[in-house]
């Protein structure tokens, strides 16, 4: 077995293993602990705890007004990563013929020029982060090593596989044969420590973010709080 | 997280429990805390840290270790310890250090000095935590520990011996007879049946008397029957601030039983915010679904008096700006109900610069006014509310807190500012029309 048969095999099969098992044991720990009802008296014509939290989801989504001076940076960098990462990875050709090989999936893909756009958007938010993280004071005061950690399984991918990409996509899905294995698998192997590393860390506020937010939706549409 | 900047802040302790007694009593008391809204909270942080610009006293100094989530840290710690889905993997490898006693110290200051649990940091969290309610939970474990600012700790005593930090329930009924006569206004004390049981906050038994008196002549003008009384009128529940949640209950339990032993359907709160807070969001967690009696704030109060006709005000016809009590607008959903009582009075409502929902707090709640030692930071803070008053350029200054006036107060006289915030309720009360 060579690297790439391991890094498309065992270690994918782990990894996924990893990030799914881990993932629901999280969630079903944390949704587990007691759940302390409200029983105070609503509001007169409070929205329903399920339109609280869904308003709640949706409204974090951008900041509030009063907030915009001082969060702007974060916001707009934090739009660039995320926006970035999600063009590149749902929409490279590579990937979707990847994930149709795994589940039968596929759509569309988007031209090469905007993929490396994207991917050079999310590797410079990504940068702008870190710079940040390490020098701002209140950054630093509360980073722990989860940050750095989620950072670099993060950071690994992007940089791995703008490495492999050594040629237009439609070449490569040409081919019946990977030319640049060890890229490829290196690529593989450090998307696969993402997947490992996500249920552990902060990665996993993909997941908890909406929970979070309901949370607080419910707790704010209960007392008529028009947040 | 790196040791917190700038000198080591003072702390106070209670009792005679060992240091490792302290940390237990904190740890045990920090997890059983963690229902699942809490512990949602605390697993979705990215430390992104928006929340230390929303702090008004991150803002006013500019020190890092006022970040809010950070004043979470040994609360955090305790859940990832003892209560996270990966607790037994975190303590056997101790990826997450137990809090020492120096560092449980370290916060006090922290989680009671520079934390007025106002909310604003909520509202910019791109995540949704609920920052102050877990500031509040942390303090439950502080107050086990006996680990809070020694001024709250003896508001507390006072509190667990005559059921409120002002004075002994049998003194009450002199003090109103006192207020009454200095107000010209009757206050009903201690009737055996009432619709309305009126409570008070400490500050209306001694610097805001007119308040009190205030809310008499308008429940008088109405016709209502309502009554204080001496075993249950303090509000203001030093135990929900301190941490004390056997000490919140009883004071909880004291109105709550007092208006049902007088057959009261409304409970009628102070301007205060606190109160609001422990008593209409929290009262119920003691008596099931179904509270026994209605629990309504002053200004809430006055709105549904004016809107209903059953009093009418005169129109001042003046510019004012309006303070927004954290507990009872960002955190109680009463923002709209103050703006239509200041509408009724004729004011042009000049907005501060950050208002409503995302106002900045007077810097006093959550005992921080009351806390002595905390007193220079308030200071520093308070020249963010008093910028933004003077911006407005209005006449008036107003608000519906009493713990806010003082706070407030208290700045503007250590400033030297000339302006003083009015209460709502003094002002409708002024101005009722014939």
């Amino acid at each position: 077995m060579d690297l790439l048969e391991f890094a498309r095999g065992p270690a994918l099969v782990f990894a996924l293993a990893v990030f799914v098992l881990g993932t629901l044991w999280r969630l079903i720990g944390i949704l587990r602990l007691p759940r302390l009802r409200d029983r105070s008296p609503a509001r007169e014509g409070a929205a329903s705890p399920a339109a609280g939290a869904l308003h709640a989801i949706v409204r974090g989504m951008w900041p509030r007004r009063a907030f915009a001076a001082t969060t702007h940076f974060a916001t707009f960098n934090g739009y660039a990563f995320h926006v970035g990462l999600a063009l590149v990875f749902f929409g490279y050709a590579p990937h979707i013929a990847f994930v149709r090989r795994l589940t039968g999936l596929s759509w569309p893909a988007l031209p090469d020029a905007v993929m490396y756009v994207a991917a050079g958007v999310t590797i410079a938010s990504l940068l702008v982060a870190l710079v940040w993280r390490l020098t701002d004071p209140v950054r630093r005061t509360i980073s722990n090593a989860d940050d750095l950690i989620s950072w670099t399984v993060t950071f690994l991918p992007l940089l791995t596989g703008m490495a492999a990409t050594a040629e237009p996509s439609a070449a490569i899905l040409a081919r019946n044969q990977v030319v640049y294995a060890t890229p490829l698998a290196l690529h593989l192997l450090s998307a696969e420590l993402l997947l490992i590393w996500f249920p552990f860390g902060k990665l996993m506020h993909a997941v908890l973010f909406a929970f979070s937010r309901g949370a607080t939706g419910v707790r704010f549409s209960h007392r008529g709080v028009e947040a | 997280m790196s040791a917190a900047s700038g000198p080591t802040p003072g702390f106070d302790r209670q009792g005679e429990l060992g240091d490792e007694a302290r940390v237990d009593a904190a740890m045990k008391s920090f997890v059983r805390e963690f229902g699942v809204t809490a512990a949602l909270h605390v697993e979705s942080c990215v430390r992104c840290g928006q929340c230390a610009e929303a702090c008004h006293f991150y803002r006013a100094t500019g020190d890092a270790k006022y970040t809010p989530i950070r004043k979470l840290e040994p609360f955090r710690r305790a859940y990832f310890r003892e209560a996270g889905p990966f607790a037994p993997i975190v303590r056997a490898l101790n990826l997450v250090r137990k809090p020492t006693i120096g560092e449980l110290e370290q916060w006090q200051e922290l989680l009671f000095d520079s934390c007025t649990m106002c909310g604003r940091c909520t509202l910019v969290c791109p995540m949704g935590i609920d920052i102050a309610e877990l500031v509040k939970e942390a303090r439950h474990g502080m107050f086990k520990a006996g680990l809070v600012p020694e001024r709250l700790a003896l508001m507390d005593r006072a509190a667990r011996q005559w059921g409120s930090t002002a004075t002994p329930g049998e003194d009450l009924p002199d003090i109103l007879a006192e207020v009454s006569a200095e107000h010209g206004v009757p206050i009903p004390c201690d009737l055996p049946s009432a619709d309305i049981l009126v409570t008070a906050a400490p500050a209306e038994l001694d610097a805001h008397t007119k308040s009190l008196a205030d809310a008499a002549r308008i429940l008088n003008r109405i016709g209502a029957r309502w009554t204080m009384h001496r075993e249950g009128f303090d509000a203001s529940n030093i135990g929900f601030n301190n941490g004390d949640l056997a000490l919140q209950e009883r004071l909880t339990r004291a109105l709550i039983d007092t208006a049902v032993k007088i057959g009261a359907k409304t409970l009628l709160l102070p301007e205060c915010g606190h109160a609001y807070g422990a008593a209409r969001w929290e009262a119920a967690r003691w008596y099931g679904d179904a509270l026994p009696v209605r629990i309504i704030h002053m200004t809430e109060f006055l709105d549904e008096l004016i809107s209903s006709g059953r009093i009418r005000v005169n129109r001042i016809g003046a510019t004012a700006t309006f303070h927004d009590p954290c507990q009872i607008v960002r955190r109680g959903g009463l923002e709209a109900a103050a703006r239509r009582v200041l509408a009724a009075l004729g004011f042009e409502l000049i907005e501060l610069q950050d208002h409503g929902l995302t106002g900045y707090c007077c810097g006093g709640g959550g005992g921080v006014v009351s806390n002595q030692r905390a007193a220079p930071l308030r200071y520093k803070v308070f020249d963010l509310k008093k910028g933004q008053v003077e911006a407005t350029g209005a006449e008036h200054f107003v608000t519906s807190c009493g713990q806010c006036r003082i706070t407030l107060e208290a700045g503007a006289r250590n400033a030297g500012w000339d302006k003083s915030p009015e209460s709502l309720l003094e002002l409708v009360a002024d101005n009722l029309a014939d």
